[in-house]
C-alpha cells in the first residue's frame, strides 16, 4: 500500500481563524494540525465534530470533513457518525460548558460505550462565547457575571467523570505546551475507543490566567509532572522530585532526601486495567501534588462501533437473507392465487 | 357442521376480546386475526391496552382489549362488536359499551364469583342486570373447562390458567368457522421454544372448539364473506412493523445503509425493536441515552452518508426540536417518526391522537420548514415510510412521518411487494463534473436541493454547521440580505417538493357538493363513513391527505369544486386551521374528537349530516 505523507498545512482550511489574539485555542489548533500530519490519516478520511462555544469553531479551520453542530450534542452526533461510517477517524471538540454542562449526559455515555472517538475537552473554566459566566469546572466561590458573589457549588473534575464512566483513555495537556499536546493527541488517535484529552486552555478575555498557578513558567516544572508509560514518575526543574506510594496515597518526595531513592519512585503504567492509581494521578491538582500531563490511562477494550460491525456480520452470515422481501417471506405468510 | 346450526352470513364481523392485562387477550386476538387473514378476509385490528403493565388483577384499570374486524370492505376495526368476549366482570363492565345491539356476549362464568364482582366494583351479585344488559349472554365455564382439559398435563396451576385465553380463542374459532390447523400453526410458532406449553394450548384450543360445537343449539354462528384479494404472498402486519420495513425498502432502493438512533417511548418502541432485529439486513439501530441523542446520532449518521432515522412519540419530538433545526440548516436527509399519542406532556401514552401536527409543522426556532407526511393505515405506513425516505434523500431535508398509536399498533393483511414495485431513490450526489468547483451549499437550480458529498470521498471535504451560510460559498455569513435569501431558499426547496408528490385524489361521490377531508390514520373510519352515507343516499365526496407539507399541488383546485369542506380529525382542529390559512376562500367546517380513541364511523356520519343540514 502506498503510504501518503501529509504536512500540517494539508489539514488547514482556507478560513481565517477568528479566535481572540492570545487565545489558547490557537496553539491547540496548531498542535492538532501537527498531530494529524504525524498520524498521516488523509484529510478526507478525517472528521471533526464540535458543539457550540469558542472552541467549537475549530472544524471551520480544518481541511477535513467537519460539522459545527449544536450546544452539547457533539458527542451524540459524533457517535452516530462513527457508527455509520466506521472507516473515518473522528475527532470531537468541546469546551467545558459544551461537554460537561449541557452535553454532560452525552459525554459520559460516549465514554461508557467506548466508541472510537478522540474527544478533546478544552477546559478554560468559563463560558467565553456568552461573555463570562462560570462553568461546571469553575472552582467553588468563583466570581463571574452569573456568580457575582461567588459560586456556591463544587466543580466537576473532568478526569473523575471519565473514570466514573469507566473510561479507558484519559490524557491531559496545557495549551502552551505544544509538544505535549501533540504527543497526547497522537496517543488519543492511536487508542481504539473513547479517548478523552483534557487541555487546560487560557481565555485571555474572560478568565485570563486561570491556569497560571500551573502554567507559570517559574513554577511549571514543580507543579506539573509529565507521565510517560514505563518511565519513572519524576518532576521538578532538576528532575529530582518523584512520586512514591505512601500507604493508600501518593506522595511527592525529593530523591535522595529522607531516605527516598530512585528505586522508591513509581513507574507509570498507563495500560494497567485497574484505574485505581490512574485516578489518584489524574486528581493531583498542582498544590500538594503536581498536576499530571501526558497519557494517564490507555487501556484496550471492546469498542462500540467495532462490536456493532461484528454483530451485523455475524447475524447476516447466520440468516443469509438477500433482501427485505427474502426476510419477510421467511416469516409467516399465506398465498392468494 | 355449520349446516346444522343457525348461520348468519355477514360481509364483516367485529370481535372484541377483553380480559385482565395478564390474560393474553392480545395474543388470542392476534391469532384470530391471522387465521382470518389466512382464509382471505380483510382484517383491521385495534389493541386497546392500559398504560399500567400489570394493574391489580381483576380491577377496572387493568382491563386490556383487542378488537378486530374481519370480512370484506374492512377499513376499520369497527365501531361496535358483534361478539364480546369478557374474561372477568371488570372486562365486561369496561367493554359492554362497545357491543352492537343484537350482539352476543361470551363470559367466563367461573370468574364471576362474589370476590371477582367486588374487584370490579359491582354493587350487587347480578352483574348483567346491574349493567342493564339485554343482549344474549353465553355463560361458559372457561376456567374449569381449561383445568379439566389439562388435568393430566402435569402443568402447575398458574400455567394452566394462562391457557384460558386459548380456550376462548377455540370457541371463537368455532363460532366463525375458522380452521384450527391454522391457529395451531400460529401457536406452534409462538411457543416454539416451549413445547409443553404448545401441547397444552393445542389441547385447550380443541376443547374450546368442541365446547362451541356442543352448545351450537344456543348460539348463532357466522359465515364471513371473503375478499378476492390481489394474487400474491401476504402477511399480517401492524403499522409500526410496516414503518420499519418501509425504511429498509428505502435503504435498499437508495443504496445507503440504514441507521436508527432512538430511545424507548410508547407507542413507538416497536419500531426500535423491529430495526434492532434487522441486523440480519445490515441495519444499525442504536438505543441512545436520551431522545436528543437519538436524533443527534441520526444527524451524525446522515452527515456520514447513511439513510438516517429517529423514531419517537410526541414528548420525544419536543426534545428533538433543536436537533431537527440543525438538520434543516445543514440540509441533511433525516426521517423523524412520531407515533402520535394523547398529550400534552405525558398525557395518554397508550392512546391515539392527531395532536402533534402543529408541533411537526412549526415546533422549531427560526424559519425552519420541513416536509411532513402521514400514512393512512397500518399497511400504508410501509409506503409512507418509504416516501419519507425518498423525499428526505432526494430533497436533502428532514421529513417528519406522523403516524399514531391506532395505526401503529393496529394491523391488516398486507401483500408483500415484489422488489421492483418501488422506485429507485436517487441521492443528489455531487456530480463528477462539479467536483472541482463544488461548494457545500451549491444547489440544483430546479429543485433548490444542495448536493450530498459522502465523507470519505476525496476532494469533497467540507464543513457544515448550524450557523447561517453564504448562498454561494457556504462559508459562515451574517450578511442580512444573504440570510433572507437563504431563508426563502430553504422554504422554496420544501415548496417545490409539491412537484414530486402525487395529486390529491377524490374518492366516493366526487360530484357531491360536500367534501369530507381527513389526514393520516383516520382514513379507514372516514372512508367507511363516506361510503355508508353514499349508500344511504346522502352523497359526499372524500379526500384524504397523506402529504401534509407541502400539500398536493391540486389541493386548491379540488377544494374549489365543493360547497362545503368538512375536516375531521382527532384534535381540536389543527389541520383545519392549517388549510384555512392556506385557502381562505374555502369555507371549512370541522369535526373533532380528542378522547384518545379513534373515531367511530357513526360519529362521523352524525357530524357530517348535522353540518349538511345547517346549509
Amino acid at each position: 500500500m502506498e503510504e501518503l505523507k501529509y504536512t500540517a498545512a494539508n489539514y488547514k482550511s482556507d478560513q481565517s481563524v477568528r479566535w481572540c489574539p492570545g487565545c489558547g485555542d490557537h496553539a491547540i489548533l496548531n498542535s492538532l494540525h501537527k498531530a494529524m500530519a504525524t498520524m498521516g490519516i488523509a484529510p478526507h478520511k478525517t472528521a471533526v465534530i464540535s458543539g457550540i462555544g469558542c472552541s467549537s469553531r475549530l472544524p471551520y479551520y480544518m481541511n477535513t470533513y467537519g460539522f459545527h453542530t449544536i450546544h452539547g450534542r457533539a458527542a451524540a452526533i459524533a457517535t452516530g457518525f462513527k457508527v455509520a461510517n466506521p472507516e473515518m477517524t473522528v475527532w470531537q471538540i468541546s469546551g467545558d460548558g459544551d461537554g460537561l454542562a449541557i452535553g454532560g449526559n452525552h459525554f459520559i455515555h460516549a465514554v461508557r460505550r467506548n466508541i472510537d472517538l478522540n474527544m478533546l475537552l478544552l477546559n478554560n473554566k468559563i463560558y467565553g462565547l456568552t461573555k463570562g459566566q462560570y462553568s461546571p469546572t469553575s472552582d467553588r466561590g468563583f466570581v463571574s457575571k452569573s456568580s457575582p458573589y461567588g459560586t456556591t457549588e463544587d466543580p466537576f473534575i473532568p478526569a473523575e467523570l471519565v473514570f466514573g464512566a469507566r473510561g479507558n483513555f484519559f490524557a491531559r495537556s496545557i495549551d502552551v505546551e505544544l509538544a505535549t499536546t501533540q504527543e497526547v493527541l497522537v496517543a488519543a488517535a492511536q487508542h481504539k475507543g473513547a479517548s478523552v484529552v483534557e487541555i487546560l486552555q487560557n481565555c485571555v478575555i474572560f478568565n485570563n490566567g486561570i491556569h497560571n498557578y500551573i502554567t507559570d513558567k517559574e513554577f511549571r516544572a514543580e507543579r506539573t509532572i509529565h507521565l510517560r508509560h514505563g518511565e519513572k514518575m519524576i518532576f521538578g526543574k532538576d528532575g529530582n522530585m518523584g512520586l512514591v506510594q505512601d500507604g493508600f496515597l501518593l506522595k511527592a518526595v525529593e530523591i535522595g532526601k529522607d531516605g527516598y531513592t530512585m528505586d522508591d519512585v513509581l513507574v507509570h503504567d498507563a495500560h494497567c486495567k485497574s484505574n485505581f492509581l490512574h485516578q489518584q494521578l489524574a486528581m493531583m491538582d498542582g498544590h500538594e501534588l503536581p498536576l499530571a500531563v501526558g497519557v494517564i490511562r490507555d487501556v484496550e477494550g471492546l469498542t462500540y462501533d467495532e462490536e456493532i460491525e461484528k454483530q451485523v456480520a455475524e447475524v447476516k452470515a447466520k440468516k443469509n437473507f438477500s433482501s427485505l422481501r427474502d426476510m419477510i417471506l421467511a416469516g409467516e405468510t399465506w398465498e392468494v392465487k | 357442521m355449520l349446516e346444522k346450526t343457525n348461520v348468519k352470513v355477514l360481509d364483516k364481523v367485529v370481535v372484541r376480546f377483553s380480559g385482565d392485562s395478564g390474560d393474553g387477550m392480545q395474543l388470542a386476538g392476534n391469532i384470530f386475526t391471522n387465521v382470518s387473514a389466512g382464509v382471505g378476509n380483510q382484517v383491521s385490528t385495534f389493541p386497546d391496552y392500559p398504560a399500567e403493565i400489570r394493574a391489580p388483577q381483576g380491577s377496572l384499570s387493568g382491563v386490556s382489549g383487542f378488537q378486530v374486524s374481519v370480512g370484506t370492505g374492512v377499513y376499520t376495526p369497527g365501531d361496535q362488536a358483534d361478539v364480546l368476549i369478557a374474561m372477568n366482570p371488570a372486562a365486561l363492565k369496561q367493554n359492554v359499551k362497545f357491543l352492537k345491539p343484537g350482539g352476543v356476549i361470551i363470559v367466563d362464568i367461573d370468574s364471576f364469583k362474589e370476590s371477582d364482582l367486588k374487584k370490579a366494583l359491582f354493587e350487587t351479585d347480578q352483574p348483567f342486570k346491574e349493567l342493564g344488559i339485554t343482549a344474549q349472554v353465553v355463560e361458559v365455564p372457561v376456567t374449569s373447562m381449561t383445568k379439566a382439559a389439562l388435568a393430566e398435563s402435569g402443568l402447575d396451576n398458574k400455567s394452566v390458567l394462562k391457557c384460558r385465553n386459548i380456550f376462548a380463542l377455540g370457541l371463537v374459532c368455532w363460532l366463525f368457522d375458522r380452521p384450527l390447523e391454522s391457529a395451531l400453526q400460529h401457536l406452534k410458532n409462538k411457543f416454539a421454544k416451549k413445547p409443553a406449553i404448545f401441547e397444552a394450548n393445542a389441547k385447550v384450543i380443541q376443547a374450546g372448539f368442541d365446547y362451541g360445537h356442543n352448545i351450537h343449539a344456543s348460539v348463532s354462528t357466522y359465515r364471513v364473506e371473503t375478499e378476492t384479494a390481489r394474487p400474491g404472498k401476504y402477511t399480517d402486519i401492524n403499522g409500526n412493523t410496516a414503518t420499519a420495513w418501509g425504511l429498509i425498502m428505502a435503504s435498499e432502493k437508495a443504496g445507503r445503509p440504514l441507521f436508527l438512533g432512538s430511545y424507548p417511548i410508547t407507542p413507538a418502541t416497536d419500531i426500535l425493536h423491529e430495526l434492532a432485529k434487522r441486523k440480519d439486513l445490515g441495519v444499525k439501530a442504536c438505543q441512545m441515552e436520551d431522545e436528543i441523542a437519538g436524533v443527534c446520532s441520526a444527524i451524525g449518521a446522515s452527515f456520514a452518508g447513511n439513510l438516517a432515522v429517529t423514531s419517537t412519540s410526541g414528548p420525544g419530538l419536543a426534545l428533538k426540536s433543536e436537533g431537527i433545526g440543525l438538520a434543516v440548516m445543514a440540509e441533511l436527509p433525516l426521517v423523524i417518526i412520531d407515533v402520535q399519542r394523547g398529550g400534552p406532556s405525558t398525557g395518554l401514552p397508550t392512546k391515539t391522537e392527531q395532536t402533534d401536527l402543529f408541533q411537526a409543522l412549526y415546533g422549531r426556532n427560526g424559519e425552519s420548514p420541513l416536509a411532513v407526511v402521514a400514512p393512512a393505515s397500518p399497511t400504508d405506513c410501509f409506503d409512507m415510510a418509504f416516501e419519507a425516505c425518498r423525499i428526505a434523500v432526494e430533497h436533502m431535508t428532514p421529513v417528519i412521518l406522523l403516524t399514531d398509536a391506532f395505526i401503529g399498533n393496529g394491523s391488516s393483511a398486507w401483500r408483500i411487494p415484489e422488489a421492483d414495485e418501488y422506485p429507485e431513490i436517487k441521492p443528489n450526489y455531487v456530480p463528477e463534473e462539479l467536483k472541482a468547483t463544488w461548494r457545500p451549499y451549491m444547489r440544483d437550480e430546479d429543485t433548490k436541493v444542495r448536493y450530498w458529498a459522502i465523507p470519505g470521498t476525496e476532494g469533497c471535504a467540507h464543513r457544515l454547521g448550524g450557523l447561517e451560510k453564504d448562498y454561494n460559498t457556504g462559508a459562515i455569513s451574517t450578511d442580512p440580505v444573504n440570510h433572507e435569501k437563504m431563508v426563502y431558499t430553504r422554504k422554496e426547496k420544501i415548496d417545490r417538493i409539491a412537484k414530486d408528490i402525487p395529486a390529491l385524489e377524490v374518492l366516493c361521490d366526487a360530484e357531491a357538493d360536500t367534501l369530507i377531508v381527513g389526514w393520516g390514520g383516520t382514513f379507514g373510519h372516514l372512508y367507511t363513513a363516506a361510503e355508508e352515507m353514499n349508500k344511504a343516499g346522502k352523497n359526499v365526496a372524500f379526500a384524504h391527505f397523506r402529504y401534509i407539507n407541502p400539500l398536493p399541488a391540486n389541493t386548491a383546485e379540488v377544494f374549489a369544486k365543493y360547497k362545503r369542506v368538512i375536516v375531521a380529525e382527532l384534535n381540536t382542529g389543527q389541520f383545519a386551521d392549517y388549510l384555512q390559512a392556506k385557502f381562505p376562500e374555502t369555507k371549512i367546517s370541522r369535526i373533532n374528537k380528542v378522547q384518545g380513541q379513534p373515531f367511530l364511523v357513526k360519529e362521523i356520519i352524525d357530524g357530517v349530516t348535522k353540518i349538511m343540514e345547517e346549509k
